[in-house]
């Protein structure tokens, strides 16, 4: 095989692996709370300035800096889920949209305001690892594994825990949860909590990657949203297994044309699996 | 017959109580002053046509709907006091209309959703365990989707993902409903063991001659209203009855 198309399908698996940690945390809270968080990307992006600002300015470990940035997006997902989605729960799906959508802007304007527009980078950067005739980034193979034990943690809590067998629960029905000695309020707190660890963990594999400034958000934000509807919103497994195939799609896009043109790719497949199959593509 | 159905960490019982209570929802009103009192170690029914409120006084009595006005006690304690995902650690264990299992869930995940409260997980072997004595069924079905199961599996299902709470009191709403003729055999066999066993039951069905047949006494709810309440032979006697319900002359 053409050791550059190789290559390319080997990146889009680590890019789809980056990918899937954001489709998995909005799906999440989508299927607990039935709330979209529009603002996901931007709490990515909070969590990339924290570890920039603990790495670079703060001089601290990066493993610890990125330890503070998991538990403070984590944080923030609690606030976000107790301040803005919890007295809009009985609201229209609209207004809870709109409200999310406004803390993107906060969030976005906050970091202008502390951080100006300059882009800010890490200065890390690990030695390729060359396979043959390919050479893979080290710091994209370390994100991709990375990203995978993250969801693999994840599948772990939910498949055997109480509480993670109650959100799997609750995602299909709310009403009869109390019955079970189960209070809802709560399971959506622990939620939007790991729901906004994973946007943490997500940081700390770009901000690696990724120069970050206030507007990074606008660069994966979208796909994401588009990964997860592919997927179909609230299905997990779907969610991730789309994350790969838009990976590929972005990634081999680059080597058949270029890498502008393979957004466009990647858009025009979203547009089509809408048409053909609205509720996603791994809808039973 | 051993004690099966004594859960493993259960407390002993205690008298429910319900009196003047008016609930509905919205404009609509679905109780107007029912009372009701369930002994401990009791099995009582609630029997009536369709839209009498025999699920909502189910509904109120498990706290997802408040009622307007009425008390509501259980061992002298207001229930109306608690939110309602406090009752299962009470001993109070619900089991819905139409089962409301997760059909996405294996049986056993359903069991374990059961035994969510803190006070029931310590039991959960222990009482996972009682759960497949009581239906063998359940055990050879333990890893399989809980949706793919036939009405009556699902059934046992429920019944058991209930017991798993450690109840003092059962709360049945139409445990037969939908079922073939054998299985709702099986269902108040097994509504006869529960109640062998001491354990409280409160069951809500439209089988009125089946009912009958397992409960001390029941009460007869229509619109919203207790328009008879008795010992089951008594009620199994009236003529007005069984002429309603049982098909009589």
């Amino acid at each position: 095989m053409d050791p550059f198309l190789l290559e390319a399908l080997l990146n889009g698996v680590l890019l789809g692996g980056v990918f899937a940690l954001p489709v998995l945390g909005l799906n999440l809270v989508f299927g607990v709370v039935d709330v979209i968080w529009l603002c996901y990307a931007e709490l990515v992006m909070v969590g990339m300035y924290a570890v920039w600002f603990l790495y670079t300015q703060m001089g601290w470990p990066l493993a610890l800096a990125f330890a503070v940035c998991l538990a403070v997006v984590a944080m923030l997902g609690l606030l976000l889920h107790l301040l803005v989605v919890r007295p809009l729960l009985g609201s229209p799906p609209i207004s809870q949209v709109l409200a999310t959508g406004g803390v993107l802007f906060v969030l976005q304007g906050a970091a202008t305001l502390v951080f100006s527009t300059d882009f800010r980078s890490l200065g890390v950067e690990m030695p390729p690892m060359e396979m043959g005739e390919v050479f893979i980034s080290g710091t994209k193979l370390a994100a991709f594994i990375a990203a995978l034990t993250g969801a693999g943690v994840l599948w772990a809590f939910l498949k055997f825990t109480y509480v993670g067998t109650a959100i799997r629960a609750i995602a299909r029905d709310r009403e009869v949860m109390p019955l079970m000695g189960v209070d809802p309020q709560r399971i959506y707190l622990i939620a939007s909590a790991v729901g906004g660890a994973l946007a943490g963990l997500a940081a700390c594999l770009l901000v690696v990657q990724l120069d970050v400034h206030p507007f990074i958000g606008l660069s994966f934000g979208p796909i994401t949203f588009m990964i997860c509807v592919m997927g179909g919103l609230g299905n997990m497994l779907g969610g991730f297994l789309a994350a790969f195939l838009m990976g590929l799609i972005v990634s081999t896009g680059g080597f058949w044309w270029n890498t502008e043109m393979s957004y466009v790719v990647a858009f025009l497949f979203f547009i089509l699996v809408i048409f053909l199959r609205p509720r996603g593509l791994f809808a039973r | 017959m051993s004690a099966v159905l004594q859960m493993p960490g259960t407390d002993t019982a205690a008298a429910l109580e319900l009196s003047g209570i008016h609930a509905g929802y919205g404009d609509f009103q679905a109780l107007f002053g029912v009372g009701l009192r369930v002994e401990p170690g009791e099995a009582v029914g609630v029997v009536g046509p369709n839209g009498a409120g025999k699920t909502t006084l189910l509904r109120v009595i498990s706290g997802l709907i408040r009622p307007r006005a009425g008390t509501l006690r259980y061992g002298g304690q207001d229930l109306t006091a608690l939110p309602p995902h406090e009752l299962p650690a009470l001993g109070i264990a619900h089991v819905p209309e139409n089962r409301r299992l997760f059909p996405q869930l294996t049986v056993e995940e359903n069991l374990k959703v059961g035994a969510f409260s803190k006070a029931a997980r310590p039991h959960f072997a222990e009482r996972r365990d009682r759960v497949y004595t009581l239906f063998p069924r359940l055990k050879q079905r333990r890893h399989q989707l809980a949706g793919t199961m036939s009405g009556g599996e699902q059934q046992m299902c429920a019944i058991g993902r209930a017991l798993m709470s450690g109840p003092r009191i059962l709360l049945l709403d139409e445990p037969s409903a939908g079922l073939a003729p054998l299985v709702v055999q099986q269902v108040f066999a097994l509504v006869h063991r529960i109640r062998e066993e001491g354990l409280t039951v409160l069951i809500v069905e439209q089988n009125v001659a089946q009912v009958l047949r397992v409960v001390d006494r029941a009460y007869v709810l229509e619109t919203g209203r207790v328009a008879a309440e008795g010992r089951s032979a008594e009620l199994a006697a009236d003529p007005a009855i069984r002429r309603s319900y049982l098909g009589g002359h």
